[in-house]
């Protein structure tokens, strides 16, 4: 709709309002920006703090260096100032800002100088200025200085201008964020004399390089640098300001840069130069790497150029991009026109002249193929790209043992054509001569099939060409045979061993792309948690040939700490500093340790395991000492991993939960089920003994003597009913809790038996309880409650379930290694189907409409009871032997472990005495 | 004197408190009412009362810190009501210096024999009666002789110790502990199993019918009692 569009274009930029969002709940940052050391930043921000100080803010010193200068110190009294880490190092003791102890005191502003200090290895962090940015993201607000010098993009061109190169440098970004920066500025000239006066402090190991740096020209353009980035800064925050309040204003073009990224020295410049450009442009940025065949045979020098610069082109917030092709610029080009890209940065070529006429310089090729697409070409400085480095550094990277077999192979072929010259057509000598060359081309590679072309074309110049057994050539048709055999050579066995690289990397990638496959078909397969991880941590291992574990937050310990939750090779513990990584690497989702920007000193590098659900854990890696760092190929490899990793873990804990889900459905119906129960159970006695009580209480004078026993005697027995209901529901809970361990003791079976049916004589109550055990038997180690309650339960459902007046028996035997308690009754019986189930919790017997006061729980938690004591009870109906009444009758089958019998004091009756009869 | 002596209930629970009050009158006795354990301790230190029954599960303080508070200046008999789940805490109980225990819920005349066997403990027990008689045993401490319906019985001397503790004590429940102790030494108080295999002995010579004993009752998971006529 048209009316929409004047709506659209005030909106404001949902991205800026994001950022400013951000920005309200970090604490701020104040960056005191100085052109060079001495010119008062420090001076300035304790100034500064003073003023927030009075009016009312909560000012603390974090770290301030005063370089012992006595203004600076005076200014740091009346500030609080919290105590410095200090941190021990080859020998050497260093004071390192306290990070907790900030975040512990929670000030509202925190004064941290050197914003560009690296902190002392084995500190959380590498750098100060991620100590700010942890600060800042605790809402608390930073005042800090810095050295226009130390800027990264800017750190060649100060190196340019003062020839002092810093090693010291903040991204781009830190200062970006900056909320405000203040130029703390003064002319040259009295910088140069507060120099001279000795107020300046100077590092020892900068000191030479002083009296260059501190030149008038010098001084006038880092002075520019400084306040030019200000007013950049200020640019950006007034385009910041426009677009979060939807201010149209001259928007300029959405220009994207790209720089390619080749191995060469100049990566870093290409980089640095690639973000200034973007930076100016106010453009988004990308860097690219196009992965040839080629880049296996990279040395290792080159492969580390590589990674740094998109580590690098990471760290300044550059969206980096692998792809691997064989054609560089089709595929530069390809990608540029693929994302619009409006300029591409690439490094000048450091192959030899020659070459570059010979094959075209990447750069003509740009030009030729990138229509409208403006290149940007860096150049380096004479000796930063010496192509004899490089083939240097590259004939270092080649197998000798491929070039001694190269040149046997060719010599051996060539005499050997020579032997069989007689009986070869002339023709086909250089021929059979080339195969050798092709062979060495394809079994040892580029440089072997280059030495086999020239050692071939010469032996046959040697063996074939006139004059023989001389490398002169007689007749000019033969010095044309020469050549030609020469540029065949070299040009068939190139490609060749073209073809082998391009089969090399497609292998290289058929096993990683396999191995991906493998992994994820492994991890899909394993049926719990435990399995995953164990195919997780054994797989990484086997692939990056490292040792590997991975961490999971504890699930008992409030999930607050990580722990080993599998590792192969096996290890169960790691240091503080590989947990604080791993830690990091969980909960920021970054990853962290060993070859990042967070606690790279720890050995281990770990990868964050998450999904876009949830924070799962890590992964941890840990590599032989003398690994190269990963390239992006490997990099990439692992993030891929974790991530398999991390959706197999969240699957098998979806399953689990799913799981659980069940079970308190299970549990639930239990749960109703025990309501139903107590509700019939316990009103069925209560009913009764209302009853009985409002009767005697309010027709005393109207009941006889036998009708107030009765009811006096009912009242009686459900109030023990009750009781007995009661300690039975208290035992399930125990039970389902997980509360109930027995409590053994050395027990007589008879004297239980007899105490059991003493205890029970209420509920028993008209029933004949006939008891029969064995002599001597052995002690039984029980809880003797325990065992009396399973008896008493038994005794009670004996006589629930018989008719009044019959009787029940009791009986104790030893059978070989245990004790048989037997209850029988002459009841009604147990339905033989029902034998198994009658132990289930809240079975009851359905019989008819009799229904019979009790719950399902006695017998459930009998089995529970016997069960804990390594015993077991059963139920036989109709009763097999010993049964004399018509109904079948249910006996009760108690088992019981006879235990190895205690030591018993010596036979008391062997030393019996007469007793002194007085 | 038993009957018309003065306790004390200690007991939060009103209705509990009110049956004890209507069910021991009734007998005679003379009761003393407190809510808690503060109130129970002041009361029995104003009134002196000749036995205190008094609930473990009080809401002020802990029932055994009331029996060791007592026990400081008082050897009042302690009779104790405790819930049946809580074996651990009726030892300790005894152990503190409570005289037996009851367990809830209870009848009326469980807890007469209890509140009896305390009382007459404390009246008659220094006297040292030489001849104790129950259900057709006969017990001369003097002349060490035992027997049961006039048939002399033959002990081992550990059987006759142990038939000698629980005389001494009768109608009160012992801890296996406190016989352990008295009996074999102090090296064997955990070494229940020599009080079960004893007790067993000395029921098949003292008991009409062991498998069902009338006189040495076993309290499960605390001790044995000698019960009394």
């Amino acid at each position: 709709m048209p009316e929409d569009r004047p709506d659209q274009d005030s909106r404001p930029s949902p991205d800026a309002l994001l950022q400013a969002a951000a920005q309200e709940k970090r604490g701020r940052l104040n960056v005191f920006l100085g052109a060079a050391p001495g010119v008062g930043k420090t001076y300035a921000m304790l100034e500064a703090a003073h003023v927030r100080q009075r009016e009312g803010v909560d000012v603390v010193v974090g770290v301030v260096e005063t370089h012992g200068r006595e203004e600076t110190a005076f200014l740091l009294r009346g500030l609080e100032q919290l105590p410095q880490r200090r941190v021990a190092y080859r020998d050497r003791v260093f004071n390192e800002l306290d990070l907790d102890e900030v975040l512990k005191r929670r000030p509202q502003l925190v004064l941290v100088d050197e914003l560009a200090h690296t902190n002392v290895p084995g500190s959380r962090h590498e750098k100060r200025y991620q100590d700010i940015e942890e600060i800042r993201a605790a809402g608390i607000d930073v005042y800090t200085a810095l050295n226009i010098q130390h800027l990264e993009s800017l750190n060649d061109v100060v190196a340019q201008i003062t020839r002092v190169k810093v090693r010291e440098t903040v991204p781009d970004s830190v200062l970006a964020q900056a909320d405000s920066i203040e130029v703390v500025d003064i002319a040259p000239e009295d910088l140069i004399k507060r120099l001279k006066e000795g107020k300046v402090y100077v590092p020892d190991q900068a000191a030479r390089a002083v009296h260059h740096f501190f030149a008038p020209g010098n001084l006038t353009a880092l002075r520019e640098l400084a306040l030019r980035k200000a007013a950049d800064q200020v640019d950006n925050q007034m385009l910041s300001y426009m677009q979060s309040h939807a201010i149209a204003g001259p928007w300029p073009t959405r220009d994207r840069i790209m720089a390619c990224i080749s191995p060469s020295p100049l990566m870093p410049r290409l980089v640095r130069t690639a973000r200034r450009i973007a930076e100016r442009r106010r453009a988004p940025w990308i860097v690219l790497y196009v992965e040839t065949p080629a880049h296996d045979r990279l040395s290792d020098e080159e492969k580390t150029q590589i990674n740094r610069a998109l580590t690098l082109a990471e760290e300044f917030g550059a969206e980096v991009v692998t792809v691997a092709s064989g054609n560089v610029p089709a595929e530069i080009i390809r990608q540029a026109r693929q994302r619009n890209v409006t300029e591409i940065v690439v490094a000048r070529s450091h192959r030899s002249r020659l070459v570059n006429r010979l094959r075209g310089t990447l750069t003509d090729r740009l030009v030729e193929l990138g229509d409208g697409i403006n290149i940007h070409v860096i150049t380096g400085s004479p000796e930063a790209e010496s192509w004899l480095d490089v083939m240097r550094a590259r004939l270092a990277s080649m197998s000798l043992d491929g070039l001694v077999l190269a040149t046997a192979v060719s010599l051996a072929a060539t005499g050997l054509v020579k032997l069989a010259e007689p009986w070869l057509p002339a023709s086909s000598v250089p021929l059979l001569i080339l195969m050798a060359v092709l062979l060495c081309a394809l079994r040892y590679g580029y440089a072997a099939a280059v030495l086999s072309s020239v050692l071939t074309v010469l032996g046959y110049n040697f063996l074939f060409l006139p004059p023989l057994y001389t490398f002169t050539i007689a007749n000019a048709e033969n010095i044309y045979i020469f050549f030609v055999f020469l540029a065949v050579a070299l040009i068939t066995s190139n490609l060749t061993a073209r073809i082998r690289a391009q089969a090399e990397a497609a292998r290289i990638r058929e096993a990683r792309t396999a191995s991906l496959y493998d992994f994820s078909r492994m991890v899909t397969g394993a049926a719990g948690e435990d399995d995953i991880l164990w195919a997780v941590v054994h797989h990484v291992a086997a692939l990056a040939k490292a040792q590997s574990l991975v961490l999971m937050p504890d699930q008992g310990a409030g999930a607050e700490r990580l722990i080993i939750r599998a590792a192969y090779p096996p290890e169960d513990q790691i240091d503080d500093k590989a947990k604080i990584a791993a830690a990091w690497a969980w909960e920021k989702g970054e990853q962290a340790g060993r070859g990042t920007g967070t606690l790279p000193s720890s050995d281990w590098l770990f990868l964050p395991l998450r999904t876009a659900e949830r924070r799962l854990g890590a992964l941890g890696i840990r590599f032989a000492d003398d690994r190269p760092p990963l390239g992006p190929d490997e990099r990439r490899l692992l993030d891929a991993l974790a991530g398999q990793a991390a959706l197999a873990i969240e699957r098998s804990l979806l399953n689990r939960d799913v799981e659980e889900a069940r079970v308190s459905a299970e549990t639930e119906k239990l749960r109703s089920a025990l309501l139903s129960s107590i509700s019939h159970d316990l009103r069925t006695p209560l009913a009764s003994i209302i009853g009985g009580v409002s009767s005697l209480m309010n027709f005393d004078s109207r009941l006889d003597a036998q009708g107030r026993g009765e009811l006096l005697q009912t009242v009686r027995d459900e109030a023990e009913r009750l009781n007995r209901f009661v300690g039975n529901l208290l035992d399930m809970t125990r039970i389902e809790a997980g509360a109930m361990q027995p409590k053994l003791d050395w027990v007589d079976p008879e004297d239980l038996v007899a105490t059991a049916v003493k205890r029970a004589a209420a509920l028993t109550h008209g029933h004949d309880i006939r008891i029969d055990a064995a002599p001597d038997l052995p002690l039984l180690r029980v809880d003797y409650i325990l065992i009396e309650q399973v008896l008493i339960n038994l005794l009670d459902n004996a006589a629930k379930y018989s008719p009044k007046g019959s009787p029940v028996d009791v009986r104790l035997r030893r059978e070989r290694d245990r004790i048989l308690l037997t209850v029988t009754d002459s009841g009604s019986g147990i339905p033989p189907a029902e034998l198994e189930q009658v132990f289930d919790m809240f079975y009851r017997v359905k019989a008819g409409d009799r229904q019979v006061a009790g719950t399902g729980l006695g017998l459930s938690i009998c089995r529970s009871i016997l069960k804990a004591h390594g015993g077991d009870i059963r139920a036989e109906s109709p009763v097999a032997e010993g049964q004399t009444g018509k109904s079948p009758g249910t006996r009760m089958i108690v088992t019981l472990p006879i235990e190895e019998q205690p030591a018993l004091p010596g036979d008391d009756r062997a030393a019996e005495e007469q007793m002194p009869h007085g | 004197m038993a009957d018309g002596a003065k306790i004390l209930v200690i007991d939060d629970e009103p209705q509990i408190r009110r049956y004890l009050r209507v069910s021991l009158e009734a007998h005679d006795f003379h009761i003393l009412e407190a809510a808690g354990g503060q109130e129970g301790l002041r009361l029995a230190a104003l009134e002196k009362p000749d036995l205190v029954v008094l609930d473990l599960g009080l809401p002020d303080m802990d029932g055994q810190a009331v029996i060791a508070r007592l026990r400081e200046w008082s050897a009042v008999p302690v009779v104790v009501l405790s819930v049946r789940a809580d074996e651990a805490d009726k030892i300790a109980a005894l152990d503190a210096g409570a005289d037996d225990y009851v367990t809830k819920p209870f009848g009326t005349g469980e807890l007469l024999a209890r509140i009896r066997a305390a009382l007459r403990h404390t009246v008659g027990s220094s006297t040292g009666q030489a001849v104790f008689e129950t259900g057709g045993l006969r017990v001369d401490l003097e002349k060490r002789q035992v027997s049961l319906r006039g048939a002399p019985v033959k002990l081992s001397p550990k059987e006759y110790d142990l038939l000698k503790l629980l005389v001494q004590h009768a109608g009160k429940v012992l801890t296996h502990q406190f016989i352990l102790r008295q009996v074999w030494g102090p090296a064997h108080e955990s070494d229940v199993q020599y009080l079960r295999v004893f007790a067993r002995q000395l029921r098949q010579k003292i008991e009409t019918d062991a498998a069902q004993p009338k006189l040495l009752l076993t309290e499960p998971g605390v001790g044995y009692r000698l019960a009394m006529e």
